[in-house]
């Protein structure tokens, strides 16, 4: 989780954006589950759409990310961090919610695992939902991970990449952070399709509001990780998309010699 | 006579067999016995690191003890040179030198001061094996609060001596990431490296 945050620097606002936008409009909501439809159609074909050179960071639209990730910065440094340090030290409470928040994902994670294929995967998030929904207090208490059952988190672009999707040029979000095309769409798509959203309204919004202020208290959490990368180096947009991408990888499981890897000693411009 | 050649060959044959094999199974036996030497080196330097997380100095002195580790385990000339990219090719030597030396420096201060963050934890080295040409040493850190997270490191002997040049925490790589901010840092002073290493000294 640490080193999560050490890569996600802006990320703690999570997708707040998309939580709502999708919620609140039922055309938008199937006007994104259209291109799901057309994804599944094309099948791997869609990996030819979105090019990806592993080592190389493929970003394009860099001066428009750019431009967004001063914003995401200034949004940072005027509003959500003054939020998360003036909050922290509640050490104790935020990791309640964002233990309550995590099992408020499983289900989404469930339906991934199924479009995975990850049977086994399924099996375990849903049990581990079921045992931390009943036995740790509607998930305040994570018991599952203290009785040592994975964590196993996903997303729709992780289903992406199991399809075969590569992962497109690299995009900063605004208040999400850093993303690429492809997880982008994959958050969007999480929102779409969230089991939480056939609760009723309040329930929603309340399950939203919880999201939100676990990634409020996660930014607080981690202020030295995060400041240090938004704030203390010399190209913070570098270092984001650096960390964003090779961390992203990892997670996927994909080969970390094929994510930027350095070999000082191979290096053509050493001695 | 002709039994006496006969011995004499099939001693020779034995002897020839016993020293084939040994040749034959030399490199895999060195193989091992570095890998096993990669993991006992990085299994030293985390024990010192645990120490001095759990010594509880206050952060300069934390800092300072940083230090020493690195240079006495890390491959500082590589690494330097690595993070410094193709300007390291047109430097002087006593560029580089005092370009390593603030680097060193500079490291120890930007990842010694999240030591705060490993208070109450430990780092366990669990397996090691060979990559490429070098040694992936894996080990996972265990942080109080905090789900476990991956961190190998990547050791050589290229240098003379088992170092460690790399560290991976959940796949993010440290000389990759120098090597963006020390690029970064080398335009903002107009690809001076003395101004670099200068600008180095106060971070």
């Amino acid at each position: 989780m640490l080193a999560q945050m050490y890569l996600y620097p802006s990320y703690v606002t999570g997708m707040i954006p998309s939580i709502a936008l999708v919620k609140e409009n039922q055309a938008l909501r199937s006007a994104l589950l259209r291109p799901i439809l057309v994804c599944i159609a094309l099948g791997s074909g869609l990996a030819a759409c979105a090019p990806s050179q592993p080592g190389q960071p493929y970003d394009p639209v860099e001066p428009l990310n750019r431009q967004v990730h001063a914003l995401n910065r200034g949004l940072d440094k005027a509003v959500i961090r003054p939020v998360a340090v003036a909050t922290k030290g509640k050490g104790e409470i935020a990791g309640r919610i964002s233990n309550f928040a995590d099992n408020l994902g499983k289900p989404a994670d469930v339906v991934n695992n199924i479009l995975q294929l990850r049977l086994g995967k399924a099996a375990q998030n849903t049990l581990r939902f079921g045992f931390n929904t009943v036995f740790g207090l509607g998930g305040i208490h994570d018991i599952a991970s203290e009785a040592g059952m994975p964590k196993n988190d996903t997303d729709f672009g992780e289903t992406l990449h199991v399809w075969g999707v590569g992962e497109g040029p690299y995009l900063e979000v605004p208040l999400m952070g850093p993303s690429t095309l492809r997880d982008f769409f994959g958050a969007l798509v999480d929102a779409a399709i969230d089991p939480l959203n056939s609760l009723p309204d309040r329930e929603a919004l309340a399950a939203t509001a919880i999201k939100v202020t676990s990634k409020i208290a996660d930014r607080g959490r981690y202020s030295d990780t995060v400041d240090s990368i938004l704030y203390d180096s010399a190209d913070s947009y570098v270092q984001a998309r650096l960390l964003y991408l090779q961390n992203r990888r990892f997670e996927l499981g994909q080969v970390a010699e094929e994510a930027g890897f350095v070999d000082p000693y191979e290096d053509p411009y050493a001695e | 006579m002709l039994n006496d050649t006969s011995a004499l060959s099939r001693r020779r044959f034995a002897a020839g067999l016993a020293l084939g094999t040994v040749a034959f199974a030399m490199p895999f036996r060195v193989a091992a016995l570095t890998v096993d030497q990669a993991r006992t080196m990085i299994d030293k330097a985390v024990a010192e690191i645990n120490g001095v997380i759990a010594s509880g100095k206050a952060e300069p002195a934390m800092i300072g003890d940083f230090e020493k580790i690195f240079v006495r385990y890390a491959d500082v000339p590589a690494i330097a040179r690595s993070a410094l990219g193709p300007a390291a090719k047109q430097a002087s030597k006593a560029q580089m030198t005092s370009f390593t030396k603030a680097f060193q420096g500079y490291i120890s201060r930007k990842y010694g001061q999240r030591f705060r963050e490993f208070i109450g934890g430990e780092i366990e080295v669990t397996d090691a094996k060979p990559l490429k040409s070098y040694f992936e040493v894996i080990s996972i850190a265990k942080l109080k609060g905090e789900a476990p997270f991956d961190l190998r490191w990547h050791v050589s002997d290229k240098s003379g001596s088992l170092k460690f040049f790399n560290i991976i925490i959940e796949g993010v790589n440290m000389l990759a990431s120098e090597r963006a901010e020390i690029g970064a840092l080398l335009d903002k002073n107009k690809g001076d490296v003395d101004a670099l290493s200068a600008a180095l000294k106060s971070l």
